[in-house]
C-alpha cells in the first residue's frame, strides 16, 4: 500500500519531538480522521535551523512530517511556505490517494509555525 | 522471521481436510445435480450432506431448511430484502442495531428509499443491545428484527434467546447475522427461536465464495435471485459444489471440536487481553469481558492511532487488523466503535486481534513482548500524550 520511501520514512523518523523554546508552532489536525500535527521551528537569519516534529496519526502522517522536516531544515521563511502537500508526497514517491488529503497535513503545518513565528515577531516589534 | 496471523475476522485459511473433501467435485464429480443423468446422482448426493452437515451444526430440524447462497453479504441481503418485500402486506418496519455489518446497514438503507422505516437500535457501552428499548420499537408495523449473534469487531455475543422472546411476543420475524459466530460457539436455531440465520463458509475454515442462509419452514421469504429455481426455487443459479461440499465439511470439524477449541482460544484470549491490559498503561477493552467470542481480543490505546501500531506490527511479522478509518476505504471511525460510545481519537487508537486453530501460547506471548514497545515509541511521538504518561510508559 506504502511506497519504500514511505516506510523508511516510517521506520525512521527524522527529527522526532518538541522544540521548547521554539520561534514558531504549528498545530494542525482532524479528530475525525485521526491525524494531530505539531511542527515546531527554531529560526536564525530568517532560515530555519531547526525543525522538530509531533505526530498522532497513521503511517502516512508521520512519514509526511518527517519529510517536511527534512524538506524545511536550512531553507529560508518564504521558501518554506511555498513547499507544498504534493511536494511532499511527490518526495516520498506518492502517498495512496485516499491519504492525500487526511494525512498530508505536514505542508500545512509547516506553513501555520512560519506564520506563527512571524506573528510573535510582529508582537514583539509592536509590543 | 516469525510470522503470526491474528486477523481470522478478515480470512481464515481453509482446513486442510476441507480442502481433501472439495477436490473430487472439481473435476470427477462435476455434474449439474439438477441433470437426470446417473452420474448427477453423485453431486445430489454430495449437496444433500452438505445441507444435512450445515443443518446438525445451528440445530436445524433438517438439511431442507438450509439454502446455500454465495456469501454471507448474500444471505444477509436475501433474509432482509427476501422477507421485507414478502411481508409488505403485514408491515414496513424494520428493526435492527447499530452496530450491524455493512451488508444489513446498507440494505437497510437502501429499503428506507424504498419506502420501509428502520430502526437502528442504539447498543450500551459493551455493544449489547437494550431489550426494553427492543420492546418499546416493536409495533403492530414491524415485519422483522435482524441482530448479530456476535460481533466481529469488539467480540460480544448478544442475548438472542431474550431478543427472540421479545420478537416472537409480537408475531415477528428474526434474523440473526451468525457469520462472526457460527463454528466458534453453539447455536442453536430452535432452541434460540431463530427464524433466519446467515453462515459464512470461510468463517469457519471453509472455502470462500459459499455461504448459507437457514430459514425455517413456513417463513415467508421472496427469493433476492431469480432463474432457473434452484434451492427448492429460492436461489437460483447452478450450485457452487466444491464451496458447499466444502462448508459442509468445515461446518462437521467446527461441530467436532467446538468444545475443545472454545476452552483453548478462552484462555488464550484471556491470557492475551490480561497481559496488554496489564502491560500497557491507559489500555482498554473494547466490547464486553466474558459475553465474547473466544477469539476476540479487542482493545484500545490512549493517545496513539490504530494503522501505526499495525504497520509496526507487520514489520514485525505480525498480522492483526483495526477499527481505523485509516486502513478502511472511507476516513470515518468504525461504526461499530462510534456505537459503543468510544470518540473519534479512541476508535482511531483500536486494535483488534483475532485468534484462530494454529495460534499458540507463543504466538500471544510474542504480541506480549512487542506491543508494548510499539506504542511506547509511538506515544513519545504523540503530541496527545501527556507529559507525565511518557515517563511512566
Amino acid at each position: 500500500m506504502y511506497s519504500e520511501k514511505v516506510m523508511e520514512h516510517f521506520r525512521n523518523p527524522r527529527n522526532v519531538g518538541e522544540i521548547p523554546d521554539a520561534d514558531g508552532v504549528g498545530t494542525v489536525g482532524n479528530p475525525v480522521c485521526g491525524d494531530v500535527m505539531a511542527i515546531y521551528i527554531k529560526v536564525k537569519d530568517n532560515h530555519i535551523n531547526d525543525i522538530k516534529f509531533k505526530t498522532f496519526g497513521c503511517g502516512a502522517a508521520i512519514a509526511t512530517s518527517s519529510m517536511i522536516t527534512e524538506l524545511a531544515k536550512g531553507k529560508s521563511l518564504d521558501e518554506a511556505l511555498k513547499i507544498t502537500r504534493n511536494d511532499v508526497a511527490d518526495k516520498l514517491d506518492g502517498l495512496p490517494s485516499i491519504k492525500m488529503h487526511c494525512s498530508n497535513l505536514a505542508a500545512d503545518a509547516l506553513h501555520e509555525a512560519v506564520k506563527d513565528y512571524r506573528k510573535r515577531q510582529e508582537k514583539h516589534q509592536n509590543g | 522471521m516469525k510470522k503470526v496471523y491474528f486477523d481470522h475476522t478478515a480470512g481464515m485459511p481453509v482446513d486442510p481436510q476441507v480442502f481433501e473433501a472439495m477436490k473430487p467435485y472439481f473435476n470427477h464429480f462435476y455434474s449439474n445435480p439438477s441433470s437426470l443423468h446417473s452420474s448427477a446422482q453423485e453431486v445430489r448426493r454430495g449437496l444433500q450432506n452438505a445441507r444435512e452437515e450445515v443443518s446438525e451444526l445451528i440445530g436445524a430440524k433438517n438439511g431442507e431448511e438450509i439454502f446455500f447462497t454465495s456469501c454471507a453479504t448474500e444471505s444477509n441481503n436475501w433474509a432482509i430484502r427476501g422477507v421485507a418485500s414478502r411481508n409488505r402486506d403485514r408491515g414496513k418496519h424494520i428493526i435492527t442495531t447499530t452496530i450491524e455489518h455493512m451488508s444489513v446497514m446498507n440494505v437497510c438503507k437502501y429499503l428506507i428509499k424504498q419506502g420501509y422505516k428502520v430502526s437502528f437500535l442504539p447498543v450500551d457501552n459493551y455493544g449489547l443491545v437494550d431489550l426494553e428499548a427492543l420492546q418499546k420499537e416493536l409495533t403492530d408495523d414491524t415485519i422483522l428484527v435482524s441482530v448479530m449473534y456476535a460481533n466481529g469487531e469488539i467480540g460480544t455475543i448478544e442475548p438472542v434467546k431474550e431478543i427472540s422472546e421479545v420478537v416472537h411476543d409480537k408475531g415477528v420475524y428474526l434474523h440473526v447475522d451468525a457469520t462472526a459466530a457460527a463454528g466458534q460457539v453453539p447455536i442453536d436455531v430452535v432452541k434460540e427461536g431463530i427464524d433466519l440465520l446467515t453462515l459464512s463458509s470461510n468463517d469457519m475454515y471453509g472455502p470462500k465464495g459459499a455461504g448459507a442462509l437457514y430459514v425455517k419452514s413456513g417463513t415467508r421469504l421472496e427469493p433476492l435471485i431469480f432463474g432457473g429455481g434452484q434451492e427448492r426455487g429460492l436461489r437460483s443459479g447452478s450450485e457452487n459444489l466444491p464451496g458447499i461440499v466444502g462448508m459442509g465439511r468445515a461446518a462437521v470439524i467446527a461441530k467436532a471440536r467446538m468444545r475443545k477449541e472454545r476452552s483453548r482460544l478462552t484462555k488464550l484470549r484471556n491470557t492475551f487481553i490480561n497481559g496488554l491490559l496489564e502491560t500497557i498503561s491507559y489500555s482498554f477493552l473494547n466490547g464486553h469481558p466474558t459475553k465474547r467470542l473466544p477469539n476476540n481480543v479487542a482493545v484500545r490505546f490512549s493517545f496513539v492511532e490504530g494503522e501505526s501500531m499495525l504497520l509496526n506490527l507487520d514489520i514485525a511479522g505480525v498480522a492483526a487488523s483495526s477499527g481505523s478509518a485509516c486502513t478502511a476505504k472511507t476516513l470515518e471511525p468504525s461504526h461499530v466503535l462510534r456505537a459503543i460510545g468510544l470518540k473519534h481519537e479512541e476508535a482511531h487508537g483500536s486494535l483488534l486481534f483475532t485468534l484462530g486453530r494454529q495460534n499458540s501460547e507463543e504466538d500471544v506471548g510474542y504480541v506480549l513482548d512487542l506491543l508494548p514497545d510499539i506504542v511506547k515509541r509511538l506515544r513519545v511521538m504523540s503530541p496527545l500524550t501527556p507529559k507525565e504518561v511518557k515517563e511512566s510508559v
